[in-house]
């Protein structure tokens, strides 16, 4: 795909984020798009592509009252939201649609109106994995942690600190959930949920949504936002089970993902002014920072104990406080999608000074997916 | 560990080999005859070379400790915590989920690399399930 073709010209999140327990998902998805509208100063009739995760596009479009050309249900985990921006961009360039509205939400906390998830008992997760007592993501995310830290001597000190940074860049922003600073001791002191996981070094579950809309870059310059261009886009997967990873050395389709969209972009690791790396749970960000090509993988711990993405830090990474400490109702991919855009707008509440090219980082399911997407304000 | 409400598989046309296999005491892989790729979970073609012309074995049971969490909450019906989620790589390659039974359920106890042998679980009279202990000798 050609570089900066693309551009996101609205970004919204729900007039609330956190517990919400006064609005349905499907409802939280109209308020993100609604945002997102007014945000471009489009009218909802303006919109000619949709696409959505979990919810189907069908449900979302009726309920919204768009009647849409092209439609992209692609629904592979929290980073559908980073397909859902690489599948768009392939669209209005080849001309199915002018402008795309890409909606996310999910009442996680408070599960209203909330589509259920289940494993069939028939299904290879049902047979193979679901019989030894996994339940929900914590029991399973974290499997592939301690074999990472034996084979790259990560330590358990070092994968409290993510947690501990984070909380940092959380603490400069007003709508993020978790706000007090914590330290090391703190986390290593937090509650067990899965060895070797804490409760601070799981994602939070909260309600919300949030919303994007792209168009042309020829389109964009005559919207009211500064456009954000779409650079570069990388996508894959590997295996809806954990236990079938090609490694727990590194994530597979994390390493499609992020060289094609550097490789796209034509940028080099030290153009990155700044970065999001989906964090469910604290190991991502390492996984993130090797497979990615940032640093060796044995270097990922230590980099970010020394305080390398902390504010004010060479390498700003999760600078909203990420699904540790800003918001995770779920799928947190479109968070991460609008921080970016916020940092590339420059309007983030932890602004990254000068800030021009932003790499966003997804996961689906447990390492069953990944997308990433290279912005940039700088046509 | 094996209660009421514990999850229970519900074999396919393609894994009924492996059930069979489980109970009557034996660890079913399969082997491509064209490519000798060992393969896990259980399909009737080479998930490496896409060859339709692949065998079922007996498995030597023998394998090493991958990785594992060892899980406090919430807990999934039927087991009590803290239980171990381990991953197993098997002597012929593939790996598999599984939990370790006749050992702690403790960080020290449960070693990474550790040897670990099959042992067979009777859910009911239809599911059997492969667990590991560690290795004897």
């Amino acid at each position: 795909m050609r570089r900066n073709q693309v551009a996101v010209v609205g970004a919204a999140e729900t007039t609330e984020l956190g517990v919400i327990p006064n609005t349905s998902q499907l409802q939280l998805h109209a308020d993100a798009a609604l945002n997102a509208i007014a945000d471009a100063g489009l009218k909802l009739s303006d919109i000619d592509g949709f696409a959505t995760a979990v919810e189907t596009p069908q449900q979302v479009c009726h309920y919204l009252g768009i009647k849409p050309t092209w439609v992209d249900g692609t629904s592979v985990g929290g980073c559908s939201f980073m397909l859902h921006v690489r599948h768009a961009a392939a669209a209005i360039e080849a001309g199915l649609c002018k402008t795309v509205l890409i909606t996310h939400a999910e009442s996680g906390k408070s599960m209203i109106g909330k589509l259920p998830r289940s494993i069939s008992a028939d299904s290879l997760q049902g047979q193979f994995e679901a019989p030894y007592g996994v339940y929900g993501p914590p029991s399973m995310f974290p499997i592939p942690v301690l074999r990472f830290m034996k084979t790259y001597g990560i330590t358990h000190e070092q994968l409290a600190s993510v947690a501990v940074v984070q909380r940092e860049w959380a603490a400069r922003n007003p709508r993020a959930m978790m706000k007090d600073p914590i330290t090391v001791t703190d986390v290593l002191n937090s509650r067990m949920i899965a060895y070797p996981f804490r409760l601070l070094q799981c994602c939070l579950v909260t309600d919300g949504g949030g919303a994007l809309i792209l168009t042309s870059a020829d389109r964009a310059k005559d919207f009211p936002r500064k456009p954000v261009y779409i650079m570069g886009t990388g996508e894959s997967v590997e295996t809806p089970m954990v236990s079938q990873m090609e490694t727990f050395n590194s994530s597979r389709a994390f390493k499609v993902a992020g060289p094609l969209a550097f490789k796209e972009a034509g940028i080099a690791h030290n153009d990155v002014d700044h970065l999001m790396i989906y964090d469910a749970f604290a190991h991502l960000p390492l996984f993130g920072l090797g497979d990615l090509g940032f640093m060796p993988y044995e270097e990922t711990g230590q980099f970010i104990a020394d305080g390398n993405t902390r504010p004010g830090g060479k390498l700003p990474l999760n600078t909203n406080g990420g699904g540790l400490s800003y918001m995770h109702s779920g799928m947190y991919g479109m968070y991460a999608l609008q921080e970016s855009v916020r940092q590339m707008r420059g309007i983030a509440p932890a602004q990254v000074p000068n800030a021009k090219i932003s790499v966003c980082h997804g996961v689906g399911g447990m390492f069953a997916a990944s997308g990433t997407i290279v912005f940039t304000n700088e046509r | 560990m094996a209660e009421p409400q514990r999850a229970r598989p519900k074999p396919t046309p393609e894994t009924q080999h492996f059930w069979d296999g489980t109970k009557a005491g034996e660890l079913r892989l399969q082997r491509c005859d064209v490519c000798a790729h060992v393969y896990f979970p259980p399909r009737p073609f080479c998930p490496s070379c896409a060859s339709r012309k692949v065998s079922i074995f007996k498995a030597s049971g023998k394998g090493f400790l991958y990785s594992y969490v060892i899980n406090h909450r919430p807990a999934a019906p039927g087991f009590t915590p803290p239980y171990a989620i381990a991953v197993v790589e098997l002597d012929e390659g593939p790996r598999m989920m599984s939990n370790i039974i006749d050992c702690p359920q403790t960080p020290e106890a449960l070693e990474l690399d550790m040897k670990l042998e099959v042992a067979f679980q009777e859910l009911d009279d239809k599911i059997t399930l492969p667990v590991f202990r560690p290795a004897k000798g």
